[in-house]
C-alpha cells in the first residue's frame, strides 16, 4: 500500500466538512477520486498534501505514518500535485521550470548546461520533444501540465495528483496526456486523477473512489462498476426538503418565452437546445462541467457565444451584455453568491436595489423613500432575517443572502428567471423556502430557467428538465417522465459516437 | 471547497476589535483636533484668520485633486497622472488668455476660454486614462503611468519649456479674490467636497461607483455599466486636476511646466488613505479625505510654524500614512 488515509474528519468554522473520509492507494494504481461540487474531494486532498491540518484520522503514506504541515513537505515527500491553474513561472524556461528552485549548480551558480540536458533527459521519457529553453507561455495547457507533471517525477514522485487535468485539453491532448499517465503507472508512479468526464475514468484509471458529503462512499475497481451505478453512488439521496407535487405548469404549446437553440462556446458549450415556455419552471441538469453554467451564462449575455440563437418572447436577441438581457426582463442569479452576486461591503437595501437602481433615479439621485419602500417589502416578503436593512450583507447567512438576491431580481418584475444553483450551501429549511418561493412565482407567470445539481430538487419544482453533458443538450423529460433514474442515465450519457 | 456556508453569528467584537473600529472610523478626526489643540498651546498667534487662510489656501488644491482620486479608488483603480495633467492645464491657460495660440479680441471671452479649454482638456486625457484602463484592460497604476511621464513632457513641449509669467486679475480671481471674505479657491474646494459627497450619497453614479468597486463581476451581472463607470471616475478626477492647476498657476502669476503639481499625485492618494478610504475600493469617504488633507497640512503647518524644516515635515507625513492604513488593516482584519 502507497497510501491509506482512513477516519480523516475536518471541520470549517463548525461545519463538518469531512466525516470519517479515508482514501487508499497502491503503488502504480491510477485512483479515480469523483463526488459532487461538496463532497470533500479538494479538502480531503489539501488534507493529503499539507495545505490543510486534519482534525482528526492518520495518513500513511509510503511506509510510515506522516503528518505534512505544508505542501512543500509532503513535495519533498514524494507527492506532486498538479493543479488545474498550473503553478508554475510562464515567462521562464521550460528547463528552469523542471528545476525551479533546484537547479543544478556548479561553482554556485546555475549550470544551465545541466539544466538543459536534465530537462531533455526527463521530457524524453514521456516523448515530448519540444525546445526546452523557450518559455513555457510559448506552449499550450498539456504541454504545460506536462512539463508540471515531469518537474513532479524529477523530485521523484511516488504520487502525482492531478485536479481536472483535463477540463481544458481537447480530445487529442487529452490523449497524450493518458500516455504520460500510463508512463509513469509503468515506473510504478501512482495517480490520483479528479475528473467529472466518466469517460475519461473509465479509459484510464484503475479504481474509484466515490464521495459523497463529506464520506468516502464507494470504492471499487472501474471494470465492476457501471457509469449507472457510479452517478447514483456520487449524487446518492439527500433528506427531501420538500414535497413533491405537481404544479399547474406553464401554458403548453404556443411559443416558448426562451427558446435557445444549437448554443456553442469553446469546449465547455458545444451544442445547447432547451425552451422555457411562459409560466414553465425549466430544470437544467448535468453534472458538474456539462456547461450548464455556462449555458445560462450564454443566455444572459455574460460570456459570448460563438454560435447558435437565442429567441426571446419569439424574437431573436443579440444581448451585447447583461444590462441588455435585463433590459429585456431577464434576471440572472448565478451560482457563486460570494464571487459574482454580492458585493459584501454593501448594506441589504444597497445589494437588494442594485439592479433595480436605474429605475429609481430620479434626476440623477436616488429615490430613497421607494428604494426603502421596495426592501421593506421583500424582507418581509421573502423573510430576509437581518439585523436591519442597512447591516452589510456578508454578515448575513447563506440562506439570508440568497434571499436578498433574489429580491434583487424579483423587485424588477422579470418575465425571465434563470437561477442556478438557488439552494446551494444554504440549509434544508431555507431550501425548502427558497423552493417553493419560485414555484409561487411561477404560478404568477414568471418563466423560471433552474439549474440544480439536486435532482430531487428538479423533480419537485421543474415542469420538464433539459439534461446535458458534455456541453451537449443530450435529453429532455417532460414532468410525468421525470424520474432520478432516468435522469441519472441521462447524465452518465457521454456521447461517444459524436466526439 | 468553495461554497461552505460560513454564516457568521453576530458574536461581539473583542474590546482591542472594537478600538480599532473606533480608531479607524474617527482616527483622522480626532488626530486633527488633537493637532488644533497642540497649536493651540504651542503655535504663536495660531488662532487667526490669517492662519486659517493661510491653511486652507494650501490645502485647497490637494482637496480638490484628492476628492477625484477619492472616487477613482473607490472603483479599486488609482490616478497617478493628477500631477501631470495639473501641470497641463497650468500651462494652456496663460497661453489661451495671452493669445500664444490664437489671438482672442475680447479679453472676457479670453479669459472664459483659459477656464474652459485647459479643464476640458485634462477632463479628456482622464477620459484617456479610463479608455486605456476598460478597453485595453490595463492595470490602473501602469495605464495612468502614461500620462504621468508623457503629461508634464506634453506641458513643457507646449510651453518650450519657458516659465510664463502673467498678471491677469479676472484670470487670477480663483487664486486670489474673495468670495463674502473667503478665498475663491476655499470656495470651490468647498463645492467639490459638497458635491462629490452628495455623488457618492444620493446619486445612482455614486452607488455605482461603490459596488464596481466592492465587486466588480458582480456589479456587471447586475446590469451596472462598469466600463461606463470607470471611465467616468477617471474623467472626473482629470477634469478636477484642471482646476487645480488653474489654481495654482492664478496663485503663482506664473506657469513653470517643471513644477506645476509636482508630486500632487502621492499627496492626493496620502489624503485619501488618511482620510480612511481603502485602497482596495469599494468604499469612498469624501469626508474623510477633506480631514486626511486637512491633517497633512496642519501636521506640515504645526512643524514649520515651529521650527522644524520641511524634509522632517516629509518624515512625519509618511509616518502618518503608515499608522492609518495600519489601523484600517487592523479593523478590518479583527
Amino acid at each position: 500500500m502507497l497510501l491509506s488515509m482512513t477516519g480523516i474528519d475536518k471541520s470549517f468554522s463548525g461545519v463538518q466538512v469531512l466525516v470519517a473520509a479515508g482514501l487508499e492507494i497502491e503503488p502504480g494504481e491510477v485512483m479515480a477520486l469523483v463526488g459532487q461540487n461538496g463532497a470533500g474531494k479538494s479538502t480531503l486532498i489539501k488534507i493529503l498534501t499539507g495545505a490543510y491540518r486534519r482534525d482528526a484520522g492518520s495518513i500513511v503514506f509510503n511506509g510510515g505514518e506522516v503528518d505534512f504541515s505544508s505542501p512543500a513537505e509532503s513535495q519533498a515527500a514524494g507527492i506532486a500535485t498538479i493543479y488545474q491553474e498550473i503553478n508554475l513561472a510562464p515567462h521562464r524556461s521550460v528547463a528552469e521550470n523542471i528545476f525551479l528552485a533546484r537547479e543544478p549548480r556548479r561553482f554556485g551558480l546555475v549550470d544551465r548546461r545541466a539544466l538543459r540536458a536534465g530537462a531533455r533527459a526527463v521530457l524524453e521519457r514521456f516523448k515530448l520533444d519540444i525546445d526546452v529553453e523557450r518559455p513555457l507561455e510559448d506552449f499550450g495547457t498539456a504541454t504545460r501540465q506536462m512539463v508540471a507533471i515531469a518537474r513532479g517525477v524529477t523530485q521523484n514522485a511516488r504520487l502525482v495528483i492531478m485536479d481536472e487535468p483535463t477540463s481544458s485539453l481537447d480530445e487529442r491532448e487529452v490523449a497524450v496526456l493518458f500516455d504520460t499517465v500510463r508512463t509513469l503507472k509503468a515506473d510504478g508512479v501512482a495517480t490520483i486523477f479528479i475528473s467529472h468526464r466518466l469517460d475519461e475514468l473509465y479509459a484510464i484509471c484503475d479504481r474509484v473512489t466515490i464521495m459523497r458529503d463529506g464520506r468516502t462512499v464507494a470504492v471499487s475497481p472501474m471494470r465492476d462498476i457501471g457509469k449507472l451505478q457510479l452517478v447514483r453512488a456520487m449524487l446518492g439521496k439527500e433528506l427531501t426538503a420538500f414535497t413533491a407535487s405537481q404544479r399547474g405548469g406553464g401554458e403548453a404549446g404556443g411559443t416558448p418565452f426562451l427558446d435557445v437553440s444549437h448554443l456553442t462556446s469553446g469546449l465547455r458549450v458545444r451544442d445547447v437546445t432547451l425552451a422555457v415556455g411562459r409560466g414553465e419552471i425549466a430544470g437544467l441538469a448535468g453534472l458538474l462541467g456539462s456547461g450548464r453554467t455556462e449555458t445560462a451564462r450564454l443566455i444572459y449575455a455574460a460570456d459570448r457565444k460563438d454560435a447558435g440563437s437565442v429567441r426571446v418572447d419569439g424574437a431573436e436577441r443579440h444581448y451585447a451584455g447583461p444590462a441588455d438581457a435585463i433590459a429585456d426582463g431577464i434576471g440572472f442569479v448565478s451560482e457563486d453568491r460570494k464571487v459574482e452576486g454580492i458585493v459584501p461591503d454593501m448594506s441589504v437595501r444597497e445589494n437588494m436595489t442594485l439592479a433595480v437602481l436605474p429605475r429609481l433615479i430620479r434626476q440623477g439621485v436616488v429615490d430613497q423613500a421607494e428604494q426603502q419602500r421596495i426592501v421593506e417589502s421583500y424582507v418581509k416578503a421573502l423573510g430576509i432575517k437581518c439585523a436591519s436593512p442597512e447591516q452589510p450583507i456578508r454578515e448575513l447567512s447563506g440562506g439570508n443572502q440568497q434571499k436578498v438576491l433574489l429580491a434583487r431580481w424579483l423587485c424588477m418584475n422579470p418575465r425571465l428567471l434563470i437561477v442556478d444553483e438557488p439552494t446551494r450551501g444554504i440549509d434544508v429549511g431555507a431550501k425548502a423556502e427558497i423552493l417553493k418561493l419560485i414555484r409561487g412565482l411561477a404560478d404568477e407567470g414568471l418563466s423560471v430557467l433552474m439549474i440544480s445539481s439536486e435532482l430531487e430538487e428538479l423533480i419537485a419544482a421543474a415542469d420538464h428538465v433539459t439534461v446535458l453533458s458534455d456541453g451537449r443538450s443530450v435529453d429532455r423529460f417532460a414532468a410525468g417522465e421525470l424520474s432520478e433514474d432516468r435522469l441519472m442515465a441521462a447524465m452518465a450519457h457521454q456521447d461517444d459516437e459524436a466526439a | 471547497m468553495t461554497t461552505l456556508d460560513t454564516a457568521k453569528p453576530a458574536e461581539a467584537p473583542s474590546p482591542r476589535r472594537a478600538t480599532l473600529v473606533w480608531v479607524s472610523r474617527y482616527g483622522t478626526f480626532v488626530a486633527f483636533l488633537a493637532l488644533i489643540l497642540f497649536n493651540l498651546a504651542v503655535t504663536p498667534n495660531f488662532v487667526s484668520l490669517q492662519t486659517l487662510n493661510v491653511n486652507l489656501t494650501q490645502v485647497a488644491t490637494i482637496v480638490i485633486v484628492a476628492t477625484g482620486m477619492t472616487l477613482v479608488i473607490a472603483t479599486g483603480g488609482i490616478d497617478l497622472s493628477v500631477g501631470s495633467l495639473m501641470a497641463i492645464a497650468g500651462a494652456l491657460a496663460p497661453m489661451v488668455f495671452l493669445g500664444t495660440i490664437v489671438p482672442i479680441a475680447s479679453p472676457v471671452l479670453a479669459v472664459a476660454l483659459a477656464f474652459v479649454v485647459p479643464v476640458a482638456v485634462a477632463g479628456a486625457l482622464g477620459w484617456f486614462n479610463g479608455v486605456l484602463i476598460t478597453r485595453y484592460s490595463i492595470q490602473p497604476i501602469v495605464a495612468t503611468l502614461v500620462l504621468f511621464i508623457a503629461g508634464r513632457g506634453i506641458a513643457q513641449v507646449l510651453t518650450n519649456g519657458n516659465l510664463q509669467v502673467f498678471r491677469n486679475e479676472a484670470f487670477q480671481f480663483i487664486a486670489l479674490g474673495r468670495v463674502f471674505g473667503i478665498p475663491a479657491q476655499v470656495v470651490i474646494m468647498a463645492v467639490v467636497v459638497a458635491a462629490a459627497a452628495f455623488l457618492i450619497r444620493r446619486t445612482g453614479l455614486g452607488r455605482q461607483i461603490i459596488a464596481v468597486g466592492g465587486n466588480e463581476e458582480a456589479a456587471r451581472l447586475a446590469g451596472i455599466p462598469s466600463v461606463r463607470v470607470k471611465r467616468l471616475v477617471y474623467t472626473i478626477s482629470g477634469l478636477l486636476a484642471g482646476v487645480a492647476g488653474l489654481i495654482v498657476v492664478a496663485r503663482n502669476s506664473a506657469s513653470d511646466a517643471n513644477l506645476v503639481g509636482l508630486g500632487m499625485e502621492l499627496d492626493a492618494i496620502a489624503a485619501v488613505a488618511v482620510g480612511g478610504t481603502l485602497l482596495t475600493g469599494g468604499r469612498a469617504n469624501i469626508l474623510g479625505t477633506l480631514l486626511g488633507a486637512c491633517v497633512i497640512q496642519l501636521v506640515r503647518y504645526t512643524l514649520l510654524a515651529n521650527g522644524v524644516p520641511d524634509a522632517a515635515a516629509l518624515i512625519v507625513k509618511a509616518g502618518l500614512i503608515v499608522a492609518a492604513v495600519f489601523i484600517q488593516q487592523r479593523a478590518e482584519r479583527g
